[in-house]
């Protein structure tokens, strides 16, 4: 890549930039994906102007068609639909983002440790690593969803209180989701460990500690930006199943998985109640998707013009 | 070639039964016990009753203790009595598996025979609408929502047009394959659609790798007809990668497909392994869930053998000669 910039007088970030701009999938799901996230943030604020309260029950106005006081209708108990999605859009965002960091951070530090160490404690984790990749996901996703937090010595309190389902549900996304990342970062630890920089770094009397942090680390930056962004679609699918199947975010907390639970129910009577959330879901996981694979393409330029050749 | 099976098949064998051991301690964890369940179904019973229960079952006991006892059981066969069903745990199984696999076979037939087509022709002319559209086709695949998807087929064919149920095995009463072909139908069209944009992007991407291999160009050069260079040249070494990759993803396909089957109340594996721990039948749940581990363990197993089988020049020990 330092090469390209050379010849191009341009900084890499602009090159990067550049070649995202390019993308034009990437660029359109990237503006739906800040649409969606103003709109979810908004919450509030569009319910001012509805002048509406997202969980007033309202029961002679059970399953309402769209009107103006109710754009998308109402569902079975008279909230309003629209802001039923706007909150749960908050809720299924923020599990997707923050458990895809979660487990970006785990997954570099292992890789980290691995690939610049090496020797047993390499070893150690890549055992580790294939073992979790071996595991049946979603089947193990659900009993570690419904273990009982007091077994864990949690209190009554934190295991009931209402926001526990949504750090439970990063927690458990993260503890499993970790290897995509750490393999990557590994492999390139390990070949960045015997690069002359980081022999000089060495030589200098960095400690083990900096030479990752300041001189390995950030030639990382790349895969992990990409492999982080393609996982937070990952993510809210499987929140949005766990949450589906109740095992994950619990009412009254909405989320884009738990609304299609109560209309599953009601299919039969207001099929329209289960196109929205499922709609919600599809265009973020194939907006993060897209956004995913045009920073492939801009951070990675190799893969382009090969494919171009 | 028979050192590198069997040293495969001691790893797997390890990591099986590290992961029955983390499966008992976290089955341990889920709420209730046995005996929690006893006290409410039978409110006499005095604390000394729950005691002395507890002891009998062998609860008091440190998880390391009734691992040990659980394994020796299983070892002589033994898996133990499912709750839910109030049969031995390894009766239910059968069935289930069967239903299982005739769906998981149907549909990977399905979206095979669909996706690697259609990622060839995608790969032929790459950076063409036709690719592009291929391109959308399948990243709208892996996005969606396989219970979403499940849901909509409800919608349109059972709901509005009727033509077909919107779950369950067959009508009751009623034998015969025709009408279990009818319950299957659903099903497997949203397990089919749901894994054929992942088999269409690995097809594209590896006939793309492909046709730019030297040899191809000898094979142009020559004056053979596209068709035979794609079909006769490319096809069978752009196709190694992708078996591997079938290989792998079978684990992940036939744990996945319990949101299908719980959509469809569909009487498979994945059904069962939701109902059990939902249900707290603990004998169940942690015998669905070794069987899940031993599957994908089964699958990395082969795919490493496909890889080495059918190139060649990767030795079994996974280096290139």
């Amino acid at each position: 890549m330092s090469d390209a910039a050379a010849t191009a007088a341009a900084t890499p970030l602009a090159l990067v930039t550049r070649r995202f701009l390019r993308h034009r999938l990437a660029l359109i799901s990237a503006g739906v994906l800040v649409v969606l996230a103003a709109a979810s943030l908004l919450a509030p604020v569009v319910e001012g102007w509805l002048g509406l309260d997202a969980n007033a029950v309202d029961l002679f106005n059970r399953l309402a068609a769209p009107s103006a006081a109710h754009p998308l209708g109402t569902d079975e108990a008279g909230r309003d639909v629209l802001l039923r999605l706007l909150y749960g859009g908050r809720v299924s965002l923020f599990v997707g983002i923050a458990a895809a960091l979660t487990a970006a951070v785990l997954g570099t530090t292992v890789g980290l440790l691995s690939g610049y160490f090496g020797g047993r404690l390499d070893a150690l984790f890549m055992r580790l690593t294939d073992g979790v990749i071996a595991l049946p996901l979603l089947p193990l996703l659900i009993v570690l969803a419904a273990i009982d937090l007091q077994k864990l010595g949690f209190s009554a309190e934190a295991a009931q209180a209402e926001n526990m389902s949504l750090y439970r549900i990063v927690a458990i996304v993260a503890l499993v989701g970790w290897t995509t990342v750490a393999r990557l970062v590994r492999a390139t630890a390990l070949s960045l460990r015997e690069r002359p920089f980081v022999l000089a770094a060495r030589a200098q009397g960095a400690s083990s500690c900096r030479i990752m942090t300041v001189h390995i680390l950030p030639n990382l930056a790349s895969p992990i930006i990409v492999a982080t962004t393609l996982s937070v679609g990952n993510v809210i699918l499987l929140e949005s199943v766990l949450s589906f199947l109740g095992l994950g975010i619990q009412p009254p907390l909405p989320s884009w998985g738990n609304l299609l639970t109560n209309a599953q129910e009601l299919i039969w009577d207001a099929p329209a109640l289960a196109v929205y959330p499922g709609l919600a879901i599809f265009v973020t996981v194939i907006a993060f998707n897209f956004v995913g694979d045009g920073l492939q393409d801009a951070l990675d330029p190799r893969s382009l013009e090969r494919g171009k050749r | 070639m028979l050192r590198f099976i069997s040293e495969r098949l001691i790893q797997s064998a390890v990591v099986l039964a590290v992961m029955s051991f983390v499966i008992f301690g976290l089955i341990g964890l889920m709420p209730g016990d046995p005996v929690d369940l006893m006290i409410s179904a039978d409110p006499d019973l005095t604390s000394a009753d729950v005691a002395k229960l507890r002891e009998i079952y062998g609860l008091d006991r440190p998880v390391a203790e009734r691992y040990g006892n659980w394994l020796l059981a299983v070892l002589q066969g033994d898996f133990g009595f499912s709750r839910l069903f109030a049969k031995p745990v390894f009766d239910i199984l059968g069935p289930a598996l069967g239903n299982t696999l005739m769906l998981l076979g149907i549909s990977l037939t399905l979206a095979l025979c669909i996706g690697l087509p259609l990622g060839i022709w995608a790969a032929v002319r790459p950076y063409s609408v036709r690719d592009y559209s291929v391109n959308l086709f399948a990243f709208a695949g892996i996005s969606v929502p396989s219970f979403w998807l499940g849901l909509l087929l409800i919608i349109l064919f059972a709901v509005i047009l009727g033509w077909l149920p919107a779950g369950g095995l067959g009508t009751p009463g009623m034998d015969g394959w025709s009408d279990k072909l009818i319950y299957l139908v659903l099903p497997a069209a949203s397990l089919t659609l749901a894994s054929v944009g992942g088999h269409t992007r690995y097809m594209r991407a590896s006939m793309l790798e492909t046709l730019r291999q030297d040899y191809i160009r000898t094979a142009r050069a020559k004056g053979l007809s596209e068709r035979r260079v794609v079909l006769g040249h490319a096809l069978r070494n752009a196709l190694i990668p992708v078996t591997t990759i079938i290989a792998l993803d079978f684990g992940t396909l036939f744990s996945g497909a319990l949101i299908t089957e719980t959509i469809f109340a569909y009487p498979g594996m994945g059904k069962l392994t939701y109902d059990a721990v939902m249900g707290n039948d603990f004998n169940l749940a942690l015998v669905c869930l070794l069987l899940a581990t031993l599957v994908t363990l089964v699958g990395n197993i082969l795919a490493d053998l496909a890889y080495a089988w059918l190139d060649p020049r990767i030795g079994f020990e996974g280096k290139r000669q």
